[in-house]
């Protein structure tokens, strides 16, 4: 008894079998990669190790019988407001290890979510609303560095011909992108899966740090090319492969510091992409070492420019921090032609628990006030603006678009079309629904096909939504919805909070 | 510009309105009495809370004179202004603008003209470095945000508007509309449906020679605002027609854009048409929808520009507000409704709607 450890009794699931349902086809014990259900010889029957539960509800999607269900742990600790279970549970486990808590996924802590505070306008009596399907409803994109002004000149026939010549800018359909997850983090069949949605769809979805394998070249229209501080997979053809290239400062869910991939998931076909050696750790380090000070950045930016050529607009990623504005103002300054902010509620392949819950800002917030100090300094349309983390129904994209944001990044949302299940043990390279692993066995249970058609319905169904929710507010174009703040208003929250979002309490 | 602390705390305007407009191409005059009549005939599109007309040619023998047109609230706020128009212009000419008693009309400020030239730049108090049409617009907003009780609403040159709280019939009695005769007229009945009668905000709202009425409601007008703060405009008035006057200077004078690619920075092509253009014209329209989609007039409008040397009509690129356009001879009518154009010309060569979206153009010929 002395030697079981602590931790023994105090997971978080429970693994429900209805005895009367189970068959005993051992389904589950295939399934579950994590092995919390196994043969067992002696008493002939299925059985399982809740301790071993993440959570992931794989065995119960799977069963033929619908003899499973994954519950909470009811088991409870004395009530302490303080001393929460998630608290103790943490210093169990840290006392057993010695570590770091490591974690997967986004924050699932109470982190203000001012989404949900922001409510939507919509026309009544003095302007008709807009049927989109009746009337063109347009949310086409434009993604990069605008001029302050046009100038045109006449042509022989007296039509005005543009003078001013546009810098690179990438096209989408709907303002929506498949955010940086890196391949390695997440396997093959889902990076071909993200290349063939966005290229159908007409958006774009990002390589992550992980390098762009030859065989998605043909995808690189839609594609934007990732540079970390790791640089893996980076050479000259890669820069040039994609429709922009988008330099990682920083991540919402852990800024500040650098990323992992350990060595167990680093395969064949990973290690020619990251053109690291097969098994060894990758490891990006927290700053990019050439990235010093602001106008170091602007040497990297240029540096990108000069290597395509200047063919391809430069974005540049910031994690959600408190001085978010003043950042991405330099950022622009420097050169950028998009900056994207990351908030405090993205996912991650891994990252220390604590740096994920505590560090960082809500990107409401972090947009809103970067979106005004741009206005203020007369450069916004020197960039466009991206919005990620956490961005979970067509209505959040909506409502970061009136903030301002020019598209959103979607990540978690589009795992979760794909089938996670959100059980945060990204890290261990064991994902059961295929996901986050590059385990052979597992990885197959992702099709690329179906997972294709899965992203490309979400978005579709998402911008129904957002063309809806326009046509409702007498909109029919997207641009008049960008930074058009007075099509929100807040219910319950401060003055500064409103002050800060730009926005009137509702009832003004 | 930075925004002043909560610049999004407004309450905007909201209304719905009858708008008539007319232009004799060989600048013949037309008499006041025609753009009353018609509105008269559009009572029903205002609720009495506001109606206005704006007059080209009306002061030949001031002509190269700004004539600003001021309504005060006490004879205080009307010295407060005469002050500061002092250290900024040469004052010419200072009367009363005429009027008459009208029992439908009360409450009424003092209205004021002035005609003036700017001092030079070196004797100016400030707003130095700037040209003389900004350095107009820079007092006028001085005057407008700064002079308690006075406010300028027009400041154009052989130009003027006459407006107030009221139907447009008896605003056109009290200021004597009847008096002027002018090549080219615009004019507005108001139904607002959320702000207390204020001379100030009805319509023509004008700035420097244009003037804008507009009946519609724009539902982008929370980027607009932005996008003109950017630009060092700010709203005060909170009207839609104080946002298209504003992104009408800062695209056709500031940035030079023709009238007919400003209509299209309004009301823009959609992707699907722009797509099938030949390629030149689709890298133009593509860009100039990319370049100012934040100057895109979104929601339901039909809007008259008056200036110097054009009358201008536009429709939003959907038409959701009706707009009527008429020739007779060398005039052309562009109104609400066709009845109010019928009431003043009955005998029309031509009349047709235009388009949603495509712009009506009707410029000068002397
Ligand atoms: S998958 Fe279901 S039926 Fe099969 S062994 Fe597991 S619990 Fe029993
Ligand atoms: S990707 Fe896989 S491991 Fe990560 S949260 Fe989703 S289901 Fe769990």
């Amino acid at each position: 008894m002395l030697l079981t450890p602590i931790n023994r009794n105090y997971h978080d699931f429970k693994i429900d079998r209805d005895k009367d349902l189970c068959i005993n086809c051992k389904v589950c014990v295939r399934q579950c990669s994590y092995q919390a259900h196994y043969w067992d010889e002696n008493r002939k029957k299925v059985m399982h190790d809740n301790s071993k539960c993440v959570g992931c509800h794989r065995c119960e999607a799977l069963c033929p019988t619908a003899a499973l269900n994954i519950r909470q742990n009811d088991s409870e600790f004395r009530t302490n407001a303080l001393w929460r279970p998630v608290f103790i549970k943490n210093i169990y486990k840290q006392a057993d290890t010695g570590g770091v808590l490591l974690t997967g996924m986004g924050s699932p802590v109470d982190i203000p979510i001012y989404y949900d505070k922001l409510l939507l306008d919509a026309s009544q009596v003095t302007n008709p609303s807009i049927d989109p399907l009746r009337e063109p409803m347009e949310l086409r994109t434009f993604l990069g560095a605008k001029p302050d002004r046009l100038e045109f000149e006449k042509g022989k026939d007296g039509k005005p011909i543009l003078k001013t010549k546009l810098t690179p800018q990438i096209q989408l359909e709907t303002p929506l992108m498949f955010s940086a997850m890196s391949f390695g983090s997440i396997n093959f069949n889902l990076h071909i899966a993200m290349a063939r949605a966005a290229t159908k769809l007409g958006i774009c979805y990002n390589t992550g740090e992980g390098g762009l394998h030859p065989s998605l070249y043909m995808y690189g229209k839609n594609t934007i090319v990732q540079v970390a501080s790791g640089r893996f997979g980076v050479h000259r053809d890669y820069l040039n492969a994609g429709a922009a290239i988008e330099i990682k400062i920083g991540q919402g869910a852990k800024p500040g510091i650098g990323g992992h991939l350990p060595g167990e998931k680093i395969n064949a076909k990973v290690s020619e992409t990251r053109m690291v050696p097969l098994g060894s750790d990758a490891i990006s380090p927290a700053p990019h070492h050439d990235i010093y000070s602001i106008e170091d950045l602007l040497q990297l930016i240029y540096a990108l420019k000069e290597a395509s050529e200047y063919r391809l607009p430069v974005s540049v990623k910031i994690a959600a921090v408190h001085n978010a504005a003043a950042i991405a103002s330099g950022v622009v300054r420097a050169g950028a032609d998009i900056v994207v902010i990351d908030g405090m509620r993205g996912g991650t392949g891994a990252a220390p628990g604590m740096i994920r819950d505590n560090v960082g800002i809500p990107v409401e917030l972090a947009l809103a006030a970067v979106d005004q100090r741009l206005r203020d300094e007369g450069i916004r349309h020197r960039a466009s603006i991206v919005a990620a983390s956490g961005h979970r129904c067509s209505a959040d994209v909506v409502k970061a678009i009136a903030l301002g944001a020019d598209a959103v990044y979607i990540a978690t949302a589009a795992l979760l079309a794909v089938g996670c299940t959100l059980c945060a043990r990204c890290y261990t390279g064991k994902c059961p629904w295929g996901i986050a692993t590059n385990d052979a066995e597992l990885a197959k249970r992702q099709n690329p096909e179906v997972a294709e058609q899965k992203l490309i319905n979400l978005i579709q169904a998402w911008s129904h939504e957002i063309q809806e929710m326009l046509g409702g507010m007498g909109l029919n174009s997207i641009e008049s919805l960008r930074g058009n703040r007075d099509k929100l208003r807040a219910v319950g929250l401060s003055q500064a909070e409103m002050d800060i979002l730009g926005v009137k309490h509702a009832g003004k | 510009m930075k925004a002043p602390l909560r610049y999004h705390e407004f309450d905007k305007d909201i209304s719905g309105c009858g708008i008539f407009g007319v232009i004799h191409k060989k600048r013949g005059l037309i008499p006041g009495h025609m753009p009353s009549c018609a509105m008269a005939t559009m009572h029903d599109r205002g609720n009495g809370l506001g109606g206005g007309f704006a007059a080209y040619g009306i002061y030949p023998e001031q002509a190269d004179k700004y004539a600003f047109h001021l309504m005060c609230e006490t004879e205080g706020a009307l010295e407060s202004a005469r002050e500061v128009i002092t250290k900024f212009f040469t004052i010419h000419d200072s009367q009363p603008i005429p009027t008459r008693k009208v029992l439908a009309i009360k409450n009424a400020p003092i209205v004021w003209r002035f005609f003036l030239t700017p001092k030079r730049k070196g004797e100016r108090p400030t707003f130095r470095d700037l040209g003389e049409e900004d350095f107009v617009v820079a007092v006028v907003m001085h005057i407008n945000a700064k002079v308690h009780g006075a406010f300028v609403f027009s400041s154009g040159k052989n130009m003027g508007a006459f407006k107030g709280v009221g139907f447009p019939e008896d605003i056109a009695e009290f200021f004597r509309v009847e008096d002027y005769r002018a090549y080219i007229w615009t004019a507005h009945n108001r139904f607002p449906t959320n702000t207390p009668g204020w001379w100030g905000g009805a319509h023509p709202f004008t700035l420097l020679d244009w003037s804008i009425v507009h009946n519609g409601e724009i539902s982008s007008y929370g980027i607009n605002m932005r996008y003109l703060c950017e630009n060092d405009y700010l709203c005060t008035l909170m009207t839609d027609t104080e946002v298209v006057a504003y992104l009408l200077d800062l695209l056709v004078r500031r940035h030079g854009l023709s009238r007919k690619l400003c209509s299209k920075v309004f009301a823009p092509p959609f992707w699907d048409e722009i797509d099938r253009m030949p390629p030149e014209e689709k890298r133009m329209y593509t860009a100039l929808r990319a370049t100012y989609g934040s100057a895109m007039l979104n929601g339901p409008f039909a809007i008259l520009v008056g200036s110097s040397k054009c009358l201008w009509g536009l429709n939003d690129r959907v038409k959701l507000r009706p707009l009527v356009v008429a020739e007779k001879g060398d005039m052309v009518f562009m109104s609400s409704e066709e009845s109010a154009i019928r009431e003043v010309q009955p005998d029309l060569d031509r009349v047709w709607m235009p388009k949603a979206g495509e712009p009506v153009i009707v410029e000068t010929e002397v």
